[in-house]
């Protein structure tokens, strides 16, 4: 008999996971609470830096898990342990007993409401990054399309690397993200001036550099170190942001046509109340705590629950995907005892 | 805008008001600026509300100024604080609002300071004993006047003669209101609405009839700044935030202002005739300011209250167009008279704020 895994999480990391556990002759099972798969992935429009359709990376990944079962629009009701097995009850009411259980839960984006002083919610032409993928893919969202568009600004770190907003870590995308996102709003309004407002820009990846320098080469793209203090409304519904720009030592004032809020990740709620079910511990970030930070971020205190992803903490696509492999390689070791 | 937003955001910033029983301390400046408002307050809650407020001689600075202004150290402000928490314990209370937005700013920093460091508390305890042998309880509850008075607007609605309304066209005036900078931007949780879009004003306007405005300069400061201000040399900063704010609110016509500490009334009020002065420019209609108010004088108006009564002939912005507007009635003649009809002299008139 196959041996079963379940999964829990249907995004790129899960399915990653799936795809190859099949490959590999297991029955993986992914339990995923939304309606459909792709997580956060799904959502997106362009993946940086080559501007890769999202849509391409999740449909391959769908397709390489038709052999899986999926349970969607189902979470998990409890877990509890069976002497050398986990009890895995689904809130369609499957009992899935399983000596394996990958955590690919992923992450939330931040509220950015949370930072009142950002006026998301409030002010009629306040996004998030997440608002503008979801227009980049329907172009549906009355907040661009009422208006001309000639100024924009992104403000870099909102929820992350901000200690009032209880989340300490560096959300690692944002910075690539915001960048994507600029020439992507430079090349729909190529008149609007774009600005980005950063504490620091952490441009780690593999050609993540050169995207920044492309954006402010070929597009003019103007980056602002300096941490945007309140943003308001004028009597026109346009943005007005106050900044500092602390290369130039000066406080500044923009009048902008459109803010969005580059919402940091946070630990997936959801995936921290089943973590809980198994005692799972948490790291200082919030995320899923890993056995060993270095040697095996894939594997929890307990045995048989194995993390891959942004369960863990940020991580870029690629990363998540190498470490959906890694996890099921682990498994794999577990399972045939090498 | 989108109101619903805000009101997600004040649905998360409600403080705890009891109705009654409170040891009510004033502020040091206000009654010279502001000479009615805090009776007012004491009358709409002891007399009009029926509700128990006391208040003591013997209540002094709570030493906010001279700490803001760095000329005192904060253990100082601890002391005479603890003083005035003395005052309420001996007067059997648990309650005790504040009139002044430093006040309550000093006091709730200084109650937040002890739960974080309880040795402090126990020094100034020490001290309080040794300055003076009187021993404190803290108190149980902590507002600001105009926490009560938003607690009450309904209250006072019920019994209003008067609504924030045009009496021509029947349309909500248009009302900037400007809450104190110690209100609730040091602990946006002690305060009603929070830090960013504070409710406590906004909720008294929308309760009398008004429409509240929120334009960019909203959150800045009035101009008066402590340092900006007793510091002569520094003066220029002050004018020039006040500036700000009115070339920011300019544009939404505002009939009134309404504030909730006793230093942004005076500064918007004043500094209007300044920079009439400076500038030839005056930002209400037909040469006129806008008239700058406290929430208990706006309170009285509403009551019904006769606009001399209230100390309305000391603001140096006329009040008169307002009163037009809202259709409250009074007698020219008799603005500069005082109790028993003494004469309080007339001031001079600017040259280019149109004032009576």
């Amino acid at each position: 008999m196959k041996e079963i895994i379940v999964i829990i999480g249907g995004g790129i990391a899960g399915l990653e996971a799936a795809s190859q556990l099949l490959k590999l002759g297991y029955s993986p099972i992914i339990v995923e609470k939304g309606p459909s798969l792709g997580g956060h992935v799904a959502k997106w429009n362009r993946l940086f830096p080559d501007m890769t359709p999202a849509a391409d990376i999740v449909s391959g990944l769908v397709e390489s898990t038709k052999e899986a079962n999926i349970f969607l629009n189902t979470e998990i009701s409890f877990i509890n342990r069976l002497r050398d097995n986990y009890n895995v009850k689904l809130s369609n009411g499957v009992s899935i007993s399983t000596k394996y259980i990958l955590f690919t839960t992923g992450f939330r984006l931040f509220e950015a409401e949370k930072k009142e002083e950002y006026g998301y919610g409030v002010y009629d032409h306040v996004l998030t990054n997440g608002d503008l993928e979801h227009w980049f893919n329907t172009e549906d969202d009355r907040r661009i399309s009422e208006r001309d568009i000639k100024s924009v600004g992104f403000v870099h770190c909102v929820g992350s690397r901000d200690e009032k907003a209880r989340n300490s870590q560096c959300s690692k995308v944002c910075c690539i993200t915001a960048i994507k996102q600029a020439i992507e709003m430079k090349e729909k309004f190529p008149d609007a001036e774009i600005w980005c407002f950063y504490m620091d820009l952490r441009l780690f990846g593999k050609k993540f550099e050169d995207f920044y320098t492309k954006a402010q080469r070929d597009y003019g793209i103007h980056f602002v170190r300096g941490r945007v203090s309140e943003v308001s409304e004028d009597i026109n519904s346009r943005v007005i942001v106050k900044a500092e720009d602390t290369l130039a030592g000066k406080p500044i004032r923009l009048t902008l046509d459109l803010l969005v809020l580059m919402s940091g990740m946070v630990c997936n709620p959801d995936c921290t109340k089943t973590a809980g079910m198994l005692s799972l511990p948490l790291d200082s970030d919030g995320f899923l705590k890993s056995s060993d930070n270095v040697l095996h971020i894939t594997s929890s205190p307990k045995s048989g629950i194995f993390y891959a992803g942004a369960c863990t903490g940020p991580k870029t696509v690629p990363e998540t995907l190498a470490e959906a492999r890694s996890a099921v390689l682990e498994i794999h070791s577990h399972i045939t005892g090498k | 805008m989108i109101y619903q937003g805000k009101q997600k955001i004040w649905s998360e910033y409600q403080k705890e008001i009891p109705d009654d029983k409170w040891f009510y301390v004033r502020s040091c400046i206000r009654q010279n600026f502001f000479p009615a408002s805090e009776r007012m307050f004491m009358e709409i809650c002891r007399d009009i509300l029926k509700k128990d407020f006391y208040e003591t001689e013997h209540h002094t600075t709570c030493g906010g100024i001279a700490y803001h202004c760095d000329t005192i150290p904060q253990e100082t402000a601890m002391t005479i604080v603890a003083r005035q928490f003395a005052l309420m314990t001996e007067a059997g209370y648990e309650n005790y609002v504040a009139s002044c937005i430093t006040s309550f700013g000093n006091y709730t920093e200084i109650l937040q300071t002890w739960e974080e460091f309880p040795e402090l508390e126990t020094r100034i305890r020490e001290m309080l004993w040794k300055a003076c042998r009187k021993e404190f309880d803290k108190p149980k509850y902590l507002a600001h006047a105009s926490d009560l008075i938003y607690k009450y607007r309904n209250l006072i609605a019920e019994k209003a003669k008067f609504r924030l309304v045009n009496k021509e066209t029947g349309e909500p005036l248009r009302v900037v209101e400007h809450i104190g900078c110690h209100y609730a931007k040091m602990f946006p949780s002690k305060g009603v609405g929070g830090a960013e879009y504070p409710y406590v004003l906004a909720g008294m306007i929308e309760a009398w009839g008004g429409n509240v405005i929120d334009y960019p300069e909203r959150r800045h400061c009035c101009g008066y700044g402590f340092r900006q201000y007793h510091v002569k040399a520094n003066r220029g900063y002050s004018i020039s935030n006040t500036h700000k704010k009115f070339e920011s609110m300019e544009p939404y016509r505002p009939d009134m202002i309404i504030t909730n500490c006793p230093g942004c009334p005076y500064f918007l009020d004043r500094w209007q005739y300044v920079i009439a002065e400076m500038e030839g420019k005056t930002y209400g209609k037909d040469g006129f300011g806008i008239p700058v108010f406290t929430y208990e004088e706006v309170a009285g108006l509403v009551l019904g209250y006769n606009p001399w009564d209230l100390g309305l002939q000391l603001h140096q912005v006329a009040v008169e167009p307002l009163l037009d507007k809202i259709g409250i009635s009074y007698n020219p003649q008799e603005k500069y008279k005082g109790l028993d009809s003494k004469d309080i002299m007339r001031p001079g008139l600017p040259q280019n704020l149109k004032c009576f």
